[in-house]
């Protein structure tokens, strides 16, 4: 862990909006699945893959590895494209999303594809897995400086499994687990101040011995200086709000709650009408790598 | 005839009565000592569930995890995924009762090397009453792929099966009793994951046999039907079954083409059990009159483990009853 250099952090940025662009394309594929967090997550995806973990992509197996749970499985589009786009399958593959026989099923399957840690779909459950995992490598080696890192959405903090998980993960002091929350504010039904108020969040965790971190999600230097002090933390679970934008990278979809579970061609239309979507986000996408990879970082 | 290595003391007055779930407790031990890998968890039911003499002898590699069997089946897949054998141990009510999503998605889809004890199954659980009776779950779980459900007889039998599940490439669910049951196998007795063992031969000699087919801990009450029927004129063998998933067809096959009838006996719902796999398996390869012994869609209630056996329909006269229409 060190800190992001301006060339490291205009590299993120740019791999990120490769992999944005990537999820757009899986997505209009596919004809169905979820956009609004896959490309929220895109920065921090990025950053873990390129920079945090400690991973082979030539050898996904191997046993000393950092594990990445993604508990909130629909936001797969965003695993699927960065473990391509680090090397773990082709990205031709990409476009065989959510089709019959494809190793890219709808919600992650562990056993079909190389890289996943899980099988995920139901919320709530990544967090006791990776509780599980910390648990299991302290037992072996309790000197490793493996990190299990947890993704889970925030919706997804409505379940009642996540707290119980919460309870163990405070009683075992699982130093080596660090869970990421994608605070983007919205779920399927609405936006979570509504659907079930989530706030004070960052309180709710401290109350279960965990040290929190906020930061600003699409910040990858924020981030990864989290995740830094997140590993420094040697007698609890760490915690990090990432505070996201729905659909960040297209500014026309970003930020509505509408685009949850719909793919471009198949979103609202206030905005962009139908036959529109998948041009416009790429479009939008395409400018702003031009404008990323202009700035002057010297 | 009963089978020559049952226990010599079947129905003699030193005929011990044991909990099921000890067998699992002295399984648990002794595996633990053959494999550093083995790890139990216990939902805060570590004495009832017979975890504890585990947890005494291997502390370390015992986990508390309160009163969240949800997050237990989640947490044992975590651990699974690192390389350890995690048994995870509560009442069948509460798992898989209450974690049958967390058990389906993170234990069977994940093909996660998983062990789950349901104890206090059936209505045998007495008192507690029916929130505490589990009498669905080998139906929960003989609907999940990749998972294998076994009902041992008796204590023997589920030390056996403990044993057998550590060796075992994963997820596999075993159900055991809370109360006395008799001890009709002996620890020589053979036991392997998906084996049929006929525990009663019948007399040739009688015309219209009966096949009866048991599985858990009703296989005292099995025997002692077959030694009524056998006294009755009516020649029956007792197939004992305790894997229901996956099912020993060859076993069944063999049955049904030697007698007239079969009768199917579980401490279970009388729908999705082991009469339900029995049935599903031999209605398409073998069809045959089959008589379902089970509870009948009800709940259970408090009361004493053997008369509810009883008042449910799982006695030994309900099973001579069931088995007569059979033929």
């Amino acid at each position: 862990m060190h800190y992001l250099t301006s060339k490291e952090v205009q590299f993120l940025e740019l791999k990120a909006n490769q992999i944005r662009q990537s999820i757009i394309e899986m997505l209009v594929a596919a004809g169905s699945g979820h956009t609004a967090g896959p490309l929220g997550m895109a920065d921090i995806l990025t950053l873990l893959y390129f920079k945090v973990l400690q991973h082979d992509p030539k050898n996904p197996t191997w046993s000393e590895r950092d594990r990445l749970i993604l508990s909130n499985g629909h936001i797969c589009p965003v695993l699927y494209a960065t473990l391509a786009h680090a090397g773990y399958f082709p990205t031709e593959e990409l476009l065989t999303l959510r089709k019959f026989g494809s190793r890219l099923q709808g919600h992650p399957h562990r056993t079909a594809l190389p890289g996943l840690e899980t099988s995920s779909g139901p919320l709530g459950s990544g967090l006791s897995q990776a509780v599980g995992m910390a648990l299991a490598e302290r037992i072996d080696n309790p000197y490793s400086s493996k990190y299990i890192y947890c993704l889970t959405g925030d919706g997804e903090l409505n379940e009642g499994q996540v707290w119980e998980a919460a309870l163990q993960a405070g009683k075992e002091k699982l130093h080596n687990l660090i869970v990421i929350v994608d605070r983007n504010g919205i779920q399927i039904d609405g936006y979570t101040k509504d659907v079930m108020p989530l706030e004070p969040l960052a309180a709710k965790f401290e109350a279960f011995n965990f040290d929190v971190q906020e930061v600003d999600g699409h910040n990858v230097r924020a981030v990864n200086d989290a995740i830094g002090k997140a590993q420094a933390v040697y007698s609890q679970p760490s915690l990090i709000i990432a505070h996201t934008i729905a659909s960040k990278g297209v500014d026309v979809f970003e930020r509505d709650f509408r685009w949850h579970g719909n793919p471009p061609g198949k979103g609202p239309e206030d905005r962009v009408p139908k036959d529109k979507q998948a041009e416009v986000a790429l479009e939008k996408l395409r400018t702003l790598a031009g404008i990323i990879a202009k700035e002057d970082i010297s | 005839m009963l089978a020559p290595h049952l226990d010599k003391a079947f129905d003699t007055k030193d005929m011990q009565k044991v909990p099921s779930r000890n067998g699992y407790g002295e399984g648990l031990v002794e595996a633990g000592k053959r494999d550093k890998n083995i790890v139990a968890l216990a939902a805060d039911l570590t004495e009832s569930t017979r975890t504890l003499p585990f947890a005494e002898a291997f502390p370390d590699r015992f986990i508390q995890v309160g009163i969240t069997e949800q997050n237990m089946a989640s947490v044992a897949s975590g651990m699974a995924a690192m390389g350890k054998v995690p048994f995870i141990a509560s009442y069948a009510m509460f798992s898989p009762g209450r974690n049958w999503e967390q058990i389906r998605t993170t234990i069977a889809y994940n093909e996660s090397n998983v062990k789950i004890i349901g104890a206090h199954a059936g209505v045998s659980v007495g008192p507690d009453g029916a929130t505490h009776q589990a009498i669905e779950d080998i139906a929960l779980l003989r609907v999940v792929p990749n998972m294998v459900v076994i009902a041992p007889a008796d204590v023997h039998e589920a030390r056996k099966a403990t044993l057998a599940a550590a060796k075992y490439e994963g997820p596999v669910y075993i159900r055991v009793g809370r109360s006395n049951t008799p001890v009709v196998t002996t620890a020589e007795s053979p036991f392997e994951i998906g084996k049929a063992e006929v525990m009663y031969t019948r007399d040739e000699s009688l015309p219209t046999p009966v096949g009866i087919v048991v599985t858990g801990t009703l296989l005292y009450n099995a025997l002692k039907a077959a030694q009524a029927l056998e006294a009755a004129g009516i020649g029956a063998t007792v197939l004992h079954m305790p894997t229901i998933k996956p099912l020993d067809e060859k076993a069944l096959l063999a049955l049904a083409e030697g007698h007239v009838g079969i009768v199917t006996v579980e401490e279970h719902q009388r729908a999705g059990g082991l009469g339900g796999a029995v049935s599903e398996y031999l209605s398409e390869v073998a069809p045959i009159k089959i008589v379902r012994v089970g509870v009948d869609d009800q709940f259970g209630q408090s009361g004493e483990p053997d008369e509810l056996v009883e008042h449910y329909g799982m006695g030994v006269e309900a099973i001579v009853a069931a088995a007569k229409k059979a033929v």
